[in-house]
């Protein structure tokens, strides 16, 4: 246990520092004045597609997660935008990194980091959620294209998306995890049509996505025919580890505390009030268990020994805690936390409202708490899959 | 940065747990605990020939001149063994006289501790976890009187750290004249609490200030939290076996979902507990100025999540986890009297509020 920074990475540290104070002009109050500008700014300096490899668009250097941590840290200090995410970003460039061709890492990864392309992800469907391998959008043959019918739901981005890539079942005879492929698709393609999904935060972060003959080159299929399952499944751990950051429930732990610092009910701060003070203090100890869980994730990654358990948790335990934490400052707010929409008495914009609605959505998505539970008691504590019903 | 314990300490916590496996299995614990004649002797010899006497004090004085994070990796094997060892003691005692004992004090007494020749203890229950039943100590002119209460392995101990009820520290012999000691039967048989009587008892004043009984306590703290996550361990260990094994309805249980998500979430609370134990431990020698708030939660936390796992692990065993034949009990009791010890979760809490001026 050692964690003193060494003067090579307390030097990186002051790099980074001096980028972000001589760029402070352009990004104020955490968004960039220009987003994709900013963007470019950072894959020169190495703050974004860190270690993507230099001829594909990124920064080409080794990676190194003390170095990311760093960059992350500095960034949330200094309220700088971390450059632009989404799931082009996080979850297809990884991908063709590893499993695509070099047609297809050429031409998609340089402008998917720029900014250029924006990906929305086809992957659930209304009849396959938990069990994603159910899925049913077929994709027929036709010449050197696949004709896609069927729909996919909770597609995020979808209406703003050029891009799509996709779970599709071309091999309808083949076993049920082996006829599934992984195709990267124009959403102007004619026969596809986007549709808003509405959720309870009022807003429509969701989209449900309907296909109807839409026609697909055969050479943008990702990692071979029938493999679209292995191929997603690379990825889906990126998915997992993102939802459930630490870094990012540790900030909203501060937010809250502030909030109860500066709240009052009859003249008396919330703070003040012992039993929201216990209820703080219980988060905060679990805020800071799963900081420190973060921190051992680190170390095993770097010296590559498994993380077993400290990493199969941090989905469940994060998104449950991020809620709890809305939860609690909703509390705190008492009936100033029924406000919603503009009106001179909201705070903070409503955002603790939100998150504690959307906040639920995200422990459901991306593998549900249920789903969460048996990947741990399964693969980390090694007991038995729950045995095929008989047909009923 | 490196988040993670040595190969050292590693090969040191199987070495303890493999020491422990000999000298206090479940039914040498059985015995100590069904029986007040037996002190235990055997396992403490064992203890102090592995070491464990001298874990913190210096080597000067021939101790191992560990750390903390050392303490607490003990501490957790202990507590996966229910060991009827008083450590807490073991190590605050060489803490006290190290932080707080004048050079004759030191020179007379941590050789002593170190080699398990005297065993130490501290009585700080009151001003750390409040007065019951009107309990503490009042020093004056050299002398201590009043009452102290809930002290573990306070029967045997030959030295004896003795808070009053202003913080101030206080070294009394064993053999001191005026120092009455009365067992006070406990629900965790594998730890003897005393009460000790002191009626003008001579006592010695340690320096430090009062800082020395906010580090006693910080490391106090620690090694309960360290002892409770060892304890829970066991549970959820036991439970995901006999979940593996225990047949109905033509399946193991473990393959229904209602009994895996029930380890699953004992498994999810338990493993953060391990690394805020580990940087709690850590801090205390290399981050000083986070010490007092990561102790406090490394000790609420495990409180809570300790209770979750016993009774929850209780619960997958099904009827045999109630029953004495399987003893399951000797590590449900374990974790329950942690809890208590040195505050509860609500009275920590309450102090790690304060400590981060969140409260007055």
């Amino acid at each position: 246990m050692d964690l003193n920074e060494t003067p090579e990475m307390a030097a990186f540290r002051g790099e980074v520092k001096a980028f972000l104070e001589t760029h402070r002009d352009a990004y104020a109050q955490g968004a960039a004045n220009d987003p994709l500008a900013w963007q470019r700014l950072l894959i020169e300096h190495g703050y974004a597609a860190r270690t993507i490899p230099k001829e594909y668009g990124g920064y080409g250097a080794e990676p190194d997660i003390l170095k990311g941590r760093i960059i992350a840290e500095e960034f949330i200090a200094a309220g700088a935008p971390r450059g632009l995410a989404g799931q082009g970003i996080s979850m297809l460039v990884p991908t063709l990194l590893e499993v695509g061709s070099e047609e297809q890492k050429r031409r998609w990864i340089g402008p998917t980091l720029r900014g250029e392309i924006i990906w929305c992800q086809g992957y659930s469907e209304p009849g396959a959620g938990s069990d994603l391998a159910n899925l049913q959008t077929r994709a027929v043959e036709d010449g050197d294209d696949f004709l896609i019918s069927g729909s996919k739901i909770w597609t995020s981005t979808a209406a703003q998306a050029q891009m799509m890539f996709c779970l599709v079942r071309t091999e309808p005879k083949a076993a049920k995890h082996e006829g599934i492929s992984y195709v990267l698709i124009p959403m102007s393609t004619p026969g596809i049509e986007v549709r808003p999904l509405k959720t309870m935060t009022g807003a429509s972060e969701f989209n449900e996505v309907f296909f109807t003959d839409v026609r697909a080159p055969k050479d943008q299929v990702v990692g071979g025919r029938g493999r679209g399952w292995f191929v997603a499944n690379t990825t889906l751990k990126h998915e997992r580890g993102m939802l459930g950051d630490p870094n990012a429930t540790e900030a909203r732990l501060n937010a809250l505390i502030e909030l109860m610092k500066t709240e009052t009910v009859d003249g008396q701060r919330v703070i003040d009030n012992p039993v929201f003070r216990d209820r703080l203090m219980q988060l905060q100890g679990r805020v800071l268990s799963m900081k420190f869980n973060g921190l051992r994730l680190i170390t095993s990654q770097l010296t590559q020994e498994p993380a077993g358990l400290a990493g199969l948790i941090v989905k469940l335990q994060g998104c449950e805690l991020n809620h709890q934490l809305a939860a609690l400052a909703i509390d705190a707010l008492g009936e100033l936390g029924i406000l919603y929409h503009d009106g001179p008495h909201l705070r903070a914009r409503g955002s603790w409202q939100r998150n504690y609605m959307f906040d639920l959505g995200l422990i459901i998505g991306g593998g549900t708490a249920q789903i969460q539970k048996n990947i741990i008691a399964e693969r980390g504590l090694g007991l038995p899959r729950e045995p095929k019903p008989a047909v009923l | 940065m490196d988040f993670s314990i040595t190969s050292d300490q590693r090969m040191m916590q199987e070495s303890l747990t493999r020491t422990l496996a000999e000298a206090s299995p479940l039914d040498r614990v059985r015995k100590f605990a069904g029986d007040l004649t037996d002190k235990g002797g055997d396992i403490w010899k064992a203890m102090t020939d592995f070491g464990l006497a001298g874990i913190v004090a210096p080597e000067e004085y021939g101790g191992l001149g560990l750390t903390l994070l050392d303490a607490a990796l003990a501490s957790e094997a202990l507590g996966r063994a229910v060991a009827p060892v008083p450590f807490m003691g073991v190590v605050l005692g060489p803490i006290a006289l190290m932080r707080g004992g004048s050079p004759g004090q030191q020179a007379e007494w941590l050789p002593k501790l170190a080699s398990g020749a005297v065993m130490a203890v501290a009585a700080i229950s009151e001003p750390i976890a409040g007065a019951r039943d009107g309990a503490g100590v009042a020093a004056a002119g050299g002398k201590l009187s009043g009452k102290a209460l809930f002290v573990p392995g306070g029967m045997a101990a030959g030295l004896l750290i003795v808070a009053d009820r202003s913080g101030g520290l206080h070294l009394v012999r064993g053999d001191a004249a005026g120092l009455t000691r009365i067992l006070m039967p406990g629900i965790d048989e594998t730890r003897r609490l005393a009460e000790l009587t002191f009626d003008g008892v001579a006592a010695e004043p340690l320096g430090g200030g009062p800082e020395l009984l906010s580090a006693l306590r910080d490391a106090g703290w620690v090694l309960v939290a360290a002892d409770t996550l060892g304890a829970a361990e066991v549970m959820l260990e036991k439970a995901v076996d006999y979940a593996k094994e225990r047949r109905q309805f033509d399946r193991v249980i473990g393959s229904f979902q209602a009994v895996k998500h029930m380890c699953a979430e004992m498994a999810a609370e338990l493993e953060p507990c391990r690394s805020l134990v580990w940087y709690a431990a850590y801090a205390f020698d290399a981050a000083p100025a986070e010490a007092s708030l990561m102790a406090a939660h490394a000790k609420a936390l495990t409180s809570e999540v300790g209770r979750f796992v016993a009774r929850t692990s209780t619960e997958v065993h099904g009827g045999i986890g109630i029953t004495d034949l399987l003893g399951l009990h000797f590590w449900f009791k374990r974790i329950g009297v942690n809890r208590q010890l040195l505050g509860g979760p609500e009275r920590v809490r309450e102090i790690a509020a304060r400590i981060q001026g969140l409260a007055a």
